[in-house]
Protein backbone atom coordinates (compact mmCIF):
# COMPACT_ATOMS: atom_id res chain seq x y z
CA UNK A 1 0.00 0.00 0.00
CA UNK A 2 1.12 3.55 -0.81
CA UNK A 3 1.68 6.02 2.47
CA UNK A 4 -2.01 7.47 1.79
CA UNK A 5 -3.90 3.75 2.13
CA UNK A 6 -1.28 2.89 4.84
CA UNK A 7 -2.23 6.00 7.44
CA UNK A 8 -6.56 5.50 6.24
CA UNK A 9 -6.62 1.70 6.45
CA UNK A 10 -4.98 2.28 9.67
CA UNK A 11 -7.51 4.95 10.73
CA UNK A 12 -10.50 2.28 9.01
CA UNK A 13 -9.92 -0.15 11.74
CA UNK A 14 -8.76 -2.38 8.04
CA UNK A 15 -6.02 -4.46 7.21
CA UNK A 16 -5.68 -2.75 3.57
CA UNK A 17 -8.02 -0.18 1.89
CA UNK A 18 -7.72 0.36 -2.08
CA UNK A 19 -9.23 3.18 -4.04
CA UNK A 20 -11.94 4.18 -4.62
CA UNK A 21 -13.27 2.48 -1.64
CA UNK A 22 -15.67 4.46 0.87
CA UNK A 23 -14.83 4.57 4.17
CA UNK A 24 -15.14 4.97 7.80
CA UNK A 25 -12.22 7.21 8.88
CA UNK A 26 -11.16 8.16 12.58
CA UNK A 27 -9.89 11.25 12.73
CA UNK A 28 -6.94 12.77 14.99
CA UNK A 29 -7.11 16.30 14.30
CA UNK A 30 -10.35 18.73 13.25
CA UNK A 31 -9.77 22.16 12.46
CA UNK A 32 -11.67 25.32 11.41
CA UNK A 33 -11.14 29.25 11.49
CA UNK A 34 -13.02 32.29 11.78
CA UNK A 35 -14.81 31.79 8.13
CA UNK A 36 -15.45 28.59 8.42
CA UNK A 37 -15.72 27.93 11.64
CA UNK A 38 -19.36 29.75 11.95
CA UNK A 39 -21.35 27.27 9.27
CA UNK A 40 -19.25 24.50 10.97
CA UNK A 41 -20.90 25.29 14.57
CA UNK A 42 -24.48 26.23 13.10
CA UNK A 43 -24.63 22.54 11.74
CA UNK A 44 -22.77 21.07 15.03
CA UNK A 45 -25.68 22.32 17.17
CA UNK A 46 -28.54 21.25 14.75
CA UNK A 47 -26.92 17.46 15.20
CA UNK A 48 -27.97 18.17 19.12
CA UNK A 49 -24.79 16.51 20.78
CA UNK A 50 -24.26 18.64 24.07
CA UNK A 51 -20.09 18.33 23.62
CA UNK A 52 -17.14 17.65 20.90
CA UNK A 53 -16.03 14.22 20.37
CA UNK A 54 -12.49 15.10 22.15
CA UNK A 55 -12.00 18.83 22.75
CA UNK A 56 -8.33 18.35 22.82
CA UNK A 57 -8.36 17.23 18.68
CA UNK A 58 -10.96 19.91 17.56
CA UNK A 59 -8.75 23.29 16.52
CA UNK A 60 -10.00 26.40 16.06
CA UNK A 61 -7.51 29.15 14.72
CA UNK A 62 -8.77 33.05 14.06
CA UNK A 63 -6.55 33.82 10.90
CA UNK A 64 -8.84 34.95 8.26
CA UNK A 65 -10.15 37.66 8.73
CA UNK A 66 -8.63 38.69 11.96
CA UNK A 67 -7.82 40.66 13.73
CA UNK A 68 -10.95 41.53 13.22
CA UNK A 69 -11.16 43.77 9.88
CA UNK A 70 -15.16 44.83 10.65
CA UNK A 71 -18.07 44.22 12.71
CA UNK A 72 -19.20 41.40 10.50
CA UNK A 73 -16.34 39.86 10.84
CA UNK A 74 -16.06 40.46 14.42
CA UNK A 75 -19.49 38.67 15.05
CA UNK A 76 -17.87 35.79 13.25
CA UNK A 77 -14.69 35.49 15.35
CA UNK A 78 -16.67 36.29 19.03
CA UNK A 79 -19.48 33.14 17.42
CA UNK A 80 -16.15 30.75 17.22
CA UNK A 81 -14.19 32.38 20.32
CA UNK A 82 -17.31 31.25 22.71
CA UNK A 83 -17.95 28.15 21.14
CA UNK A 84 -14.40 27.23 21.50
CA UNK A 85 -13.77 28.58 25.16
CA UNK A 86 -17.00 26.88 26.38
CA UNK A 87 -16.24 23.51 24.60
CA UNK A 88 -12.74 23.86 25.94
CA UNK A 89 -10.93 23.46 22.29
CA UNK A 90 -7.64 24.29 21.67
CA UNK A 91 -7.85 27.69 20.63
CA UNK A 92 -5.23 30.87 19.73
CA UNK A 93 -5.98 34.20 20.37
CA UNK A 94 -5.44 36.98 18.48
CA UNK A 95 -1.63 37.69 20.05
CA UNK A 96 -0.73 33.87 20.11
CA UNK A 97 -2.23 32.70 17.10
CA UNK A 98 -1.04 31.74 13.32
CA UNK A 99 -1.95 31.41 10.04
CA UNK A 100 -3.36 27.46 10.67
CA UNK A 101 -1.26 25.60 8.58
CA UNK A 102 1.70 27.51 9.87
CA UNK A 103 0.77 27.40 13.56
CA UNK A 104 -0.39 24.02 13.86
CA UNK A 105 2.51 22.42 13.23
CA UNK A 106 4.97 24.30 15.26
CA UNK A 107 2.51 23.44 17.89
CA UNK A 108 3.65 20.06 17.31
CA UNK A 109 -0.41 19.54 17.43
CA UNK A 110 -0.19 17.73 13.85
CA UNK A 111 1.93 14.56 13.69
CA UNK A 112 3.29 11.92 11.06
CA UNK A 113 0.89 9.32 10.76
CA UNK A 114 -2.16 11.31 11.87
CA UNK A 115 -5.56 11.86 9.43
CA UNK A 116 -6.23 15.26 9.68
CA UNK A 117 -9.06 17.24 8.57
CA UNK A 118 -9.69 20.91 8.33
CA UNK A 119 -12.47 23.42 7.29
CA UNK A 120 -9.60 24.96 5.23
CA UNK A 121 -8.25 23.69 1.93
CA UNK A 122 -4.93 24.21 2.54
CA UNK A 123 -4.97 21.60 5.26
CA UNK A 124 -2.83 19.08 2.62
CA UNK A 125 -0.07 21.13 4.56
CA UNK A 126 0.41 18.30 6.76
CA UNK A 127 1.62 15.66 4.42
CA UNK A 128 4.68 16.88 4.48
CA UNK A 129 5.15 15.77 8.47
CA UNK A 130 3.70 12.10 7.08
CA UNK A 131 0.13 13.03 8.01
CA UNK A 132 -2.82 12.12 5.72
CA UNK A 133 -4.54 15.90 5.96
CA UNK A 134 -6.87 17.00 3.75
CA UNK A 135 -9.81 19.56 3.58
CA UNK A 136 -13.38 19.46 3.70
CA UNK A 137 -16.81 21.67 4.42
CA UNK A 138 -17.66 22.98 7.72
CA UNK A 139 -20.68 20.00 7.53
CA UNK A 140 -17.85 18.22 7.03
CA UNK A 141 -16.23 18.90 10.43
CA UNK A 142 -19.38 19.32 11.88
CA UNK A 143 -20.19 15.72 11.75
CA UNK A 144 -16.44 15.04 12.67
CA UNK A 145 -16.31 17.31 15.47
CA UNK A 146 -19.36 15.20 17.03
CA UNK A 147 -18.87 11.92 15.73
CA UNK A 148 -14.74 11.84 15.69
CA UNK A 149 -14.98 10.15 12.06
CA UNK A 150 -15.45 11.21 8.59
CA UNK A 151 -16.53 8.96 5.28
CA UNK A 152 -13.68 9.45 2.43
CA UNK A 153 -13.06 7.76 -0.65
CA UNK A 154 -9.88 6.38 -0.81
CA UNK A 155 -7.90 8.16 -2.80
CA UNK A 156 -5.43 7.05 -6.08
CA UNK A 157 -1.74 7.82 -5.39
CA UNK A 158 0.44 9.63 -8.01
CA UNK A 159 4.22 9.55 -7.39
CA UNK A 160 5.95 12.77 -8.41
CA UNK A 161 10.08 12.28 -8.17
CA UNK A 162 12.28 14.98 -8.57
CA UNK A 163 16.20 13.85 -9.45
CA UNK A 164 19.32 16.01 -9.07
CA UNK A 165 20.08 19.10 -7.19
CA UNK A 166 18.09 22.42 -6.87
CA UNK A 167 19.91 25.29 -8.15
CA UNK A 168 20.18 28.63 -5.85
CA UNK A 169 17.37 30.63 -4.72
CA UNK A 170 15.00 27.72 -5.62
CA UNK A 171 12.80 25.45 -2.87
CA UNK A 172 9.26 23.54 -2.43
CA UNK A 173 7.09 26.44 -3.92
CA UNK A 174 9.45 26.48 -7.22
CA UNK A 175 8.82 22.86 -7.08
CA UNK A 176 5.43 22.42 -6.66
CA UNK A 177 4.69 25.63 -9.20
CA UNK A 178 6.46 23.40 -11.63
CA UNK A 179 4.57 20.50 -10.85
CA UNK A 180 0.59 22.34 -11.20
CA UNK A 181 2.24 23.97 -14.23
CA UNK A 182 3.34 20.40 -15.77
CA UNK A 183 -0.02 18.49 -14.67
CA UNK A 184 -3.07 21.49 -14.53
CA UNK A 185 -4.97 22.31 -11.60
CA UNK A 186 -7.04 19.32 -11.85
CA UNK A 187 -3.95 17.12 -12.70
CA UNK A 188 -4.06 15.42 -9.89
CA UNK A 189 -8.15 15.21 -9.45
CA UNK A 190 -9.08 13.26 -6.05
CA UNK A 191 -5.38 11.77 -5.75
CA UNK A 192 -2.87 11.69 -2.89
CA UNK A 193 0.49 13.06 -4.41
CA UNK A 194 3.68 11.83 -2.98
CA UNK A 195 6.72 13.81 -3.16
CA UNK A 196 9.85 11.84 -2.92
CA UNK A 197 13.23 11.77 -4.86
CA UNK A 198 16.60 13.61 -3.99
CA UNK A 199 15.92 16.66 -4.65
CA UNK A 200 12.99 16.16 -1.88
CA UNK A 201 15.15 14.77 0.55
CA UNK A 202 17.69 18.21 0.17
CA UNK A 203 14.36 19.97 1.56
CA UNK A 204 14.12 21.74 4.79
CA UNK A 205 11.14 21.27 6.71
CA UNK A 206 9.96 24.71 5.49
CA UNK A 207 10.19 23.95 2.15
CA UNK A 208 8.53 20.68 2.63
CA UNK A 209 5.39 22.37 4.08
CA UNK A 210 5.12 25.09 1.49
CA UNK A 211 4.70 22.15 -0.93
CA UNK A 212 2.54 20.37 0.33
CA UNK A 213 0.29 23.43 1.08
CA UNK A 214 -0.39 23.44 -2.67
CA UNK A 215 -1.08 19.71 -3.97
CA UNK A 216 -5.03 21.45 -3.49
CA UNK A 217 -4.03 23.26 -6.30
CA UNK A 218 -3.56 20.48 -8.64
CA UNK A 219 -6.73 18.88 -7.23
CA UNK A 220 -5.43 16.61 -4.58
CA UNK A 221 -6.61 15.37 -1.68
CA UNK A 222 -3.61 14.93 0.30
CA UNK A 223 0.12 15.57 -0.91
CA UNK A 224 2.43 13.43 1.60
CA UNK A 225 6.17 12.94 2.19
CA UNK A 226 7.95 10.17 3.92
CA UNK A 227 9.33 10.76 7.11
CA UNK A 228 12.82 11.10 7.27
CA UNK A 229 15.58 12.56 10.09
CA UNK A 230 14.67 16.46 9.46
CA UNK A 231 11.17 15.64 10.30
CA UNK A 232 11.83 13.56 13.41
CA UNK A 233 14.32 16.61 14.47
CA UNK A 234 11.80 18.93 14.09
CA UNK A 235 8.77 16.48 15.27
CA UNK A 236 10.05 15.58 18.74
CA UNK A 237 10.55 18.22 20.50
CA UNK A 238 7.16 19.15 19.85
CA UNK A 239 4.85 16.30 20.34
CA UNK A 240 2.97 15.42 23.19
CA UNK A 241 0.97 12.44 22.34
CA UNK A 242 2.21 9.21 20.57
CA UNK A 243 2.90 9.13 16.81
CA UNK A 244 3.46 6.50 14.05
CA UNK A 245 5.47 7.03 11.02
CA UNK A 246 4.72 4.83 7.66
CA UNK A 247 7.34 3.86 5.09
CA UNK A 248 6.12 3.79 1.56
CA UNK A 249 6.36 0.35 -0.21
CA UNK A 250 8.63 1.97 -3.58
CA UNK A 251 6.05 2.00 -6.39
CA UNK A 252 3.81 -0.67 -5.22
CA UNK A 253 -0.01 0.77 -5.78
CA UNK A 254 0.49 3.82 -7.51
CA UNK A 255 -1.48 4.61 -9.83
CA UNK A 256 1.15 6.92 -11.75
CA UNK A 257 4.38 8.57 -11.66
CA UNK A 258 5.58 11.34 -13.01
CA UNK A 259 9.53 12.20 -13.23
CA UNK A 260 11.52 15.63 -13.04
CA UNK A 261 15.11 16.66 -13.66
CA UNK A 262 15.05 19.40 -10.86
CA UNK A 263 18.50 20.44 -11.34
CA UNK A 264 16.55 22.10 -14.19
CA UNK A 265 13.94 24.03 -12.58
CA UNK A 266 14.45 27.61 -11.92
CA UNK A 267 12.73 30.47 -10.10
CA UNK A 268 8.91 29.78 -10.66
CA UNK A 269 6.09 32.49 -11.49
CA UNK A 270 1.98 31.58 -12.09
CA UNK A 271 0.76 34.50 -13.93
CA UNK A 272 -2.94 35.34 -13.72
CA UNK A 273 -5.04 33.24 -13.38
CA UNK A 274 -4.28 29.86 -12.44
CA UNK A 275 -2.03 28.53 -10.58
CA UNK A 276 -0.89 26.38 -13.36
CA UNK A 277 -0.11 29.26 -15.87
CA UNK A 278 3.76 28.80 -14.79
CA UNK A 279 6.63 30.09 -16.65
CA UNK A 280 10.37 29.94 -15.26
CA UNK A 281 11.69 33.07 -14.40
CA UNK A 282 13.74 33.95 -17.32
CA UNK A 283 10.84 33.42 -19.55
CA UNK A 284 8.87 36.01 -17.42
CA UNK A 285 9.57 39.55 -19.72
CA UNK A 286 9.26 43.17 -18.17
CA UNK A 287 6.15 43.20 -15.80
CA UNK A 288 5.86 45.90 -13.58
CA UNK A 289 3.94 45.71 -10.79
CA UNK A 290 2.22 47.25 -7.73
CA UNK A 291 2.90 45.38 -4.62
CA UNK A 292 4.50 42.37 -2.91
CA UNK A 293 3.20 40.21 -0.25
CA UNK A 294 5.64 37.66 1.59
CA UNK A 295 3.17 35.39 3.85
CA UNK A 296 0.75 33.46 3.97
CA UNK A 297 -0.16 29.37 5.10
CA UNK A 298 2.45 28.60 1.71
CA UNK A 299 5.31 30.90 2.58
CA UNK A 300 4.99 32.64 5.68
CA UNK A 301 7.86 30.14 7.71
CA UNK A 302 11.22 31.08 9.17
CA UNK A 303 13.08 30.02 5.75
CA UNK A 304 10.68 32.05 3.61
CA UNK A 305 11.67 35.39 5.73
CA UNK A 306 15.37 34.70 5.69
CA UNK A 307 15.71 34.44 1.79
CA UNK A 308 13.35 37.14 1.61
CA UNK A 309 15.74 39.01 3.95
CA UNK A 310 19.06 37.95 2.49
CA UNK A 311 17.64 39.66 -0.51
CA UNK A 312 16.49 42.83 0.90
CA UNK A 313 19.49 43.49 3.19
CA UNK A 314 21.08 46.58 2.59
CA UNK A 315 18.87 47.50 -0.32
CA UNK A 316 15.65 49.45 -0.11
CA UNK A 317 12.25 48.60 -1.75
CA UNK A 318 10.99 50.44 -4.83
CA UNK A 319 9.33 53.81 -3.85
CA UNK A 320 6.55 53.03 -5.90
CA UNK A 321 5.98 49.80 -4.50
CA UNK A 322 3.98 48.84 -1.12
CA UNK A 323 5.71 45.72 0.05
CA UNK A 324 4.13 44.17 3.03
CA UNK A 325 5.80 41.05 5.09
CA UNK A 326 3.57 38.96 6.92
CA UNK A 327 5.47 36.19 9.33
CA UNK A 328 3.10 33.13 9.47
CA UNK A 329 2.97 32.88 13.05
CA UNK A 330 3.79 34.65 16.45
CA UNK A 331 6.82 32.32 16.79
CA UNK A 332 8.19 33.71 13.33
CA UNK A 333 7.65 36.93 14.42
CA UNK A 334 9.38 36.34 17.25
CA UNK A 335 12.53 34.91 16.06
CA UNK A 336 12.40 37.21 13.02
CA UNK A 337 13.24 39.77 15.66
CA UNK A 338 15.58 37.86 17.35
CA UNK A 339 17.59 37.40 14.19
CA UNK A 340 17.47 40.75 12.80
CA UNK A 341 15.31 40.08 10.16
CA UNK A 342 12.39 42.46 11.09
CA UNK A 343 15.25 45.97 11.09
CA UNK A 344 15.59 44.72 7.46
CA UNK A 345 12.63 45.08 6.39
CA UNK A 346 11.40 47.63 8.07
CA UNK A 347 14.81 49.32 6.85
CA UNK A 348 14.25 48.27 3.05
CA UNK A 349 10.87 50.34 3.31
CA UNK A 350 8.43 46.99 3.97
CA UNK A 351 5.29 47.08 6.16
CA UNK A 352 4.99 44.69 8.35
CA UNK A 353 1.83 42.64 9.78
CA UNK A 354 1.44 40.64 12.64
CA UNK A 355 -0.03 37.04 11.76
CA UNK A 356 -3.04 36.96 9.12
CA UNK A 357 -4.23 35.27 5.85
CA UNK A 358 -5.37 39.03 4.95
CA UNK A 359 -4.25 40.07 1.52
CA UNK A 360 -4.41 36.21 0.79
CA UNK A 361 -7.80 35.35 -0.17
CA UNK A 362 -8.81 39.66 -0.41
CA UNK A 363 -9.69 39.78 3.08
CA UNK A 364 -7.70 42.86 4.18
CA UNK A 365 -4.04 44.07 4.64
CA UNK A 366 -3.48 44.78 1.10
CA UNK A 367 -6.07 44.80 -1.28
CA UNK A 368 -6.05 45.23 -4.89
CA UNK A 369 -7.21 48.05 -7.31
CA UNK A 370 -8.42 47.80 -10.70
CA UNK A 371 -5.57 47.53 -12.51
CA UNK A 372 -3.49 46.27 -10.07
CA UNK A 373 -0.40 43.93 -9.87
CA UNK A 374 1.14 41.92 -7.27
CA UNK A 375 3.42 39.34 -6.90
CA UNK A 376 3.29 37.26 -4.08
CA UNK A 377 4.02 34.16 -2.13
CA UNK A 378 0.92 32.77 -1.72
CA UNK A 379 -1.34 30.06 -3.57
CA UNK A 380 -3.87 31.37 -5.59
CA UNK A 381 -4.16 33.88 -8.35
CA UNK A 382 -7.70 33.19 -8.98
CA UNK A 383 -9.84 36.50 -10.46
CA UNK A 384 -10.61 38.59 -8.15
CA UNK A 385 -8.56 36.89 -5.36
CA UNK A 386 -6.74 39.62 -3.59
CA UNK A 387 -9.29 42.51 -4.63
CA UNK A 388 -10.47 44.27 -7.87
CA UNK A 389 -12.08 41.32 -10.13
CA UNK A 390 -9.70 43.44 -12.46
CA UNK A 391 -6.76 43.12 -10.81
CA UNK A 392 -3.59 40.31 -11.08
CA UNK A 393 -2.23 38.21 -8.67
CA UNK A 394 1.46 36.25 -9.58
CA UNK A 395 2.43 33.16 -7.40
CA UNK A 396 6.18 32.96 -6.55
CA UNK A 397 8.38 31.93 -3.99
CA UNK A 398 9.99 34.57 -1.40
CA UNK A 399 13.32 35.16 -3.26
CA UNK A 400 11.81 36.63 -6.62
CA UNK A 401 9.06 38.32 -4.48
CA UNK A 402 11.53 40.21 -2.69
CA UNK A 403 13.46 40.99 -5.92
CA UNK A 404 10.32 41.82 -7.63
CA UNK A 405 9.42 44.73 -4.78
CA UNK A 406 13.04 46.15 -5.40
CA UNK A 407 13.19 46.66 -8.68
CA UNK A 408 9.75 47.37 -8.76
CA UNK A 409 8.60 44.50 -12.09
CA UNK A 410 9.04 40.53 -11.84
CA UNK A 411 12.56 39.67 -11.52
CA UNK A 412 14.58 36.72 -10.24
CA UNK A 413 17.01 37.48 -6.91
CA UNK A 414 20.08 36.99 -9.72
CA UNK A 415 19.18 40.71 -11.44
CA UNK A 416 20.01 42.46 -7.86
CA UNK A 417 22.52 39.81 -6.52
CA UNK B 1 -36.42 14.49 -7.63
CA UNK B 2 -36.87 16.13 -11.07
CA UNK B 3 -35.76 19.47 -11.89
CA UNK B 4 -36.52 21.95 -15.19
CA UNK B 5 -34.54 24.94 -15.20
CA UNK B 6 -33.16 26.97 -17.88
CA UNK B 7 -29.04 26.79 -18.75
CA UNK B 8 -26.46 29.15 -17.37
CA UNK B 9 -23.08 28.11 -18.78
CA UNK B 10 -19.92 28.88 -17.75
CA UNK B 11 -16.42 27.31 -18.47
CA UNK B 12 -13.40 24.99 -17.06
CA UNK B 13 -12.05 25.55 -13.45
CA UNK B 14 -14.89 27.88 -12.45
CA UNK B 15 -13.01 28.03 -8.72
CA UNK B 16 -14.71 29.52 -5.39
CA UNK B 17 -13.41 32.71 -5.34
CA UNK B 18 -15.52 33.66 -8.66
CA UNK B 19 -18.56 31.41 -7.15
CA UNK B 20 -18.35 33.75 -3.89
CA UNK B 21 -15.57 36.31 -3.47
CA UNK B 22 -13.80 36.07 -0.25
CA UNK B 23 -14.40 39.70 0.92
CA UNK B 24 -18.16 38.48 1.29
CA UNK B 25 -17.31 35.91 3.47
CA UNK B 26 -18.21 38.16 6.68
CA UNK B 27 -21.42 36.50 6.58
CA UNK B 28 -22.79 32.73 5.99
CA UNK B 29 -26.35 34.00 5.58
CA UNK B 30 -26.94 32.37 2.61
CA UNK B 31 -29.64 35.03 0.87
CA UNK B 32 -26.82 37.76 1.66
CA UNK B 33 -24.06 34.92 -0.08
CA UNK B 34 -26.39 34.80 -2.93
CA UNK B 35 -26.49 38.23 -3.88
CA UNK B 36 -22.68 38.27 -4.89
CA UNK B 37 -22.84 35.05 -6.45
CA UNK B 38 -20.57 34.16 -9.66
CA UNK B 39 -20.22 38.01 -9.65
CA UNK B 40 -16.77 38.31 -10.79
CA UNK B 41 -17.01 36.03 -14.06
CA UNK B 42 -20.45 36.71 -14.75
CA UNK B 43 -21.49 40.57 -12.97
CA UNK B 44 -25.43 40.05 -14.10
CA UNK B 45 -25.85 36.66 -13.00
CA UNK B 46 -27.32 37.53 -9.34
CA UNK B 47 -29.79 39.66 -10.87
CA UNK B 48 -30.34 37.12 -13.80
CA UNK B 49 -30.73 34.00 -12.38
CA UNK B 50 -34.24 32.17 -11.52
CA UNK B 51 -35.42 29.87 -9.42
CA UNK B 52 -35.07 26.38 -11.08
CA UNK B 53 -32.25 27.55 -13.49
CA UNK B 54 -29.24 24.76 -14.06
CA UNK B 55 -25.82 25.58 -14.12
CA UNK B 56 -23.97 24.02 -16.94
CA UNK B 57 -19.60 24.14 -16.77
CA UNK B 58 -16.84 22.20 -17.67
CA UNK B 59 -14.17 20.44 -15.61
CA UNK B 60 -12.94 20.99 -12.42
CA UNK B 61 -16.06 23.15 -11.34
CA UNK B 62 -15.70 24.28 -7.49
CA UNK B 63 -12.08 24.46 -7.65
CA UNK B 64 -10.00 25.82 -4.63
CA UNK B 65 -10.99 26.62 -1.32
CA UNK B 66 -13.07 24.68 0.98
CA UNK B 67 -15.59 27.30 1.31
CA UNK B 68 -18.80 25.90 1.96
CA UNK B 69 -20.01 29.68 1.16
CA UNK B 70 -19.76 28.48 -2.45
CA UNK B 71 -22.25 25.36 -2.86
CA UNK B 72 -24.64 27.73 -0.32
CA UNK B 73 -24.82 30.86 -2.62
CA UNK B 74 -25.35 28.85 -5.38
CA UNK B 75 -28.62 26.90 -3.78
CA UNK B 76 -30.00 29.74 -2.53
CA UNK B 77 -29.21 31.89 -5.40
CA UNK B 78 -32.57 29.65 -6.54
CA UNK B 79 -29.96 26.81 -8.69
CA UNK B 80 -31.80 23.36 -8.85
CA UNK B 81 -28.74 21.46 -10.09
CA UNK B 82 -25.27 22.26 -11.15
CA UNK B 83 -23.89 19.41 -14.34
CA UNK B 84 -20.34 19.71 -14.87
CA UNK B 85 -17.67 17.78 -16.58
CA UNK B 86 -15.93 16.78 -13.42
CA UNK B 87 -16.30 18.61 -9.96
CA UNK B 88 -13.64 19.83 -7.41
CA UNK B 89 -13.25 17.13 -5.09
CA UNK B 90 -14.10 19.81 -2.04
CA UNK B 91 -17.45 21.46 -4.01
CA UNK B 92 -18.25 17.93 -4.61
CA UNK B 93 -18.77 16.77 -0.89
CA UNK B 94 -19.87 20.01 0.18
CA UNK B 95 -22.65 20.01 -2.36
CA UNK B 96 -23.42 16.58 -1.29
CA UNK B 97 -23.43 17.73 2.41
CA UNK B 98 -25.44 20.78 2.44
CA UNK B 99 -28.21 19.43 -0.60
CA UNK B 100 -27.47 21.19 -3.57
CA UNK B 101 -27.86 18.67 -6.41
CA UNK B 102 -24.62 17.89 -8.62
CA UNK B 103 -24.16 15.32 -11.62
CA UNK B 104 -21.24 14.72 -13.68
CA UNK B 105 -21.59 14.20 -17.03
CA UNK B 106 -19.05 15.60 -19.66
CA UNK B 107 -21.34 14.62 -22.90
CA UNK B 108 -24.34 16.49 -21.53
CA UNK B 109 -21.71 19.60 -20.92
CA UNK B 110 -20.63 19.45 -24.82
CA UNK B 111 -23.66 19.70 -26.46
CA UNK B 112 -25.95 21.94 -23.96
CA UNK B 113 -25.53 25.52 -25.03
CA UNK B 114 -26.93 28.73 -22.29
CA UNK B 115 -30.39 29.43 -22.69
CA UNK B 116 -31.34 26.13 -23.21
CA UNK B 117 -34.31 23.91 -20.89
CA UNK B 118 -33.01 20.92 -19.36
CA UNK B 119 -35.09 18.31 -17.48
CA UNK B 120 -32.90 16.33 -15.11
CA UNK B 121 -33.97 12.95 -13.64
CA UNK B 122 -31.72 12.82 -10.06
CA UNK B 123 -32.70 9.69 -9.08
CA UNK B 124 -31.52 7.82 -12.72
CA UNK B 125 -29.44 10.49 -13.57
CA UNK B 126 -31.26 11.52 -16.86
CA UNK B 127 -30.40 14.80 -18.51
CA UNK B 128 -32.79 15.89 -21.51
CA UNK B 129 -31.79 19.06 -23.25
CA UNK B 130 -35.57 19.67 -23.65
CA UNK B 131 -34.26 22.50 -26.40
CA UNK B 132 -32.09 20.29 -28.99
CA UNK B 133 -34.03 16.78 -28.14
CA UNK B 134 -31.19 15.26 -26.98
CA UNK B 135 -30.66 12.46 -23.87
CA UNK B 136 -27.73 12.44 -21.39
CA UNK B 137 -26.94 10.29 -18.84
CA UNK B 138 -24.83 11.25 -15.86
CA UNK B 139 -22.95 8.36 -13.59
CA UNK B 140 -25.12 7.70 -11.03
CA UNK B 141 -24.48 7.96 -7.64
CA UNK B 142 -22.32 5.41 -5.16
CA UNK B 143 -25.18 3.92 -2.93
CA UNK B 144 -23.64 6.02 0.27
CA UNK B 145 -24.16 8.92 -1.48
CA UNK B 146 -27.20 8.29 -2.48
CA UNK B 147 -28.12 7.59 1.31
CA UNK B 148 -26.50 10.92 1.97
CA UNK B 149 -29.12 12.72 -0.34
CA UNK B 150 -32.15 10.29 0.56
CA UNK B 151 -32.06 11.29 4.36
CA UNK B 152 -31.73 14.98 3.37
CA UNK B 153 -27.54 15.28 3.84
CA UNK B 154 -25.04 14.63 5.93
CA UNK B 155 -26.48 16.24 9.09
CA UNK B 156 -29.39 13.98 9.13
CA UNK B 157 -27.34 11.42 8.62
CA UNK B 158 -24.97 11.79 11.68
CA UNK B 159 -27.91 12.81 13.72
CA UNK B 160 -29.40 8.92 12.49
CA UNK B 161 -25.74 7.21 13.17
CA UNK B 162 -25.88 8.93 16.58
CA UNK B 163 -29.46 7.52 17.45
CA UNK B 164 -28.08 4.10 16.25
CA UNK B 165 -25.35 4.04 18.63
CA UNK B 166 -23.07 3.77 15.96
CA UNK B 167 -20.76 6.76 16.83
CA UNK B 168 -19.03 7.23 20.60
Amino acid sequence: MTLAEQILAAHAGRATVAPGELINVRVDVVLANDITAPIAIKEFERIGVKKVFDPQRVVMVPDHFTPNKDIASAEQAKLMREFALEQGLVYFEIGQMGIEHVLLPEQGLVLPGDVVIGADSHTCTYGALGAFATGMGSTDIASAMACGEIWMKVPATLKFVYHGRLSRWVNGKDLILHTIGDIGVDGALYSAMEFTGEAIDALTVDSRLSLANMAIEAGAKAGLFEVDAKILDYIRPRARRPFKVYSNDGLSGCAGIKEYDASKIEPQVAFPHLPSNTRGISQVGDIPIDQVIIGSCTNGRMEDLRIAAAILRGRKINPRIRCIVIPGSQEVYLESLKEGLMEIFVGAGAAVSTPTCGPCLGGHMGILAAGERCVATTNRNFVGRMGSSKSEVYLSGPAVAAASAVLGRIAGPDEIS
Amino acid sequence: MKFIGRVHKFGVNVDTDVIIPARYLNTSDPGELAKHCMEDIDKDFAGRVEKGDIIVAGTNFGCGSSREHAPLAIKAAGVSCVVAATFARIFFRNAINIGLPILECPEAVAEIEAGDELEIDLASGSVRNMTTRKDFHAKPYPEFMMELVSVGGLIEHTKRKIEKGACE
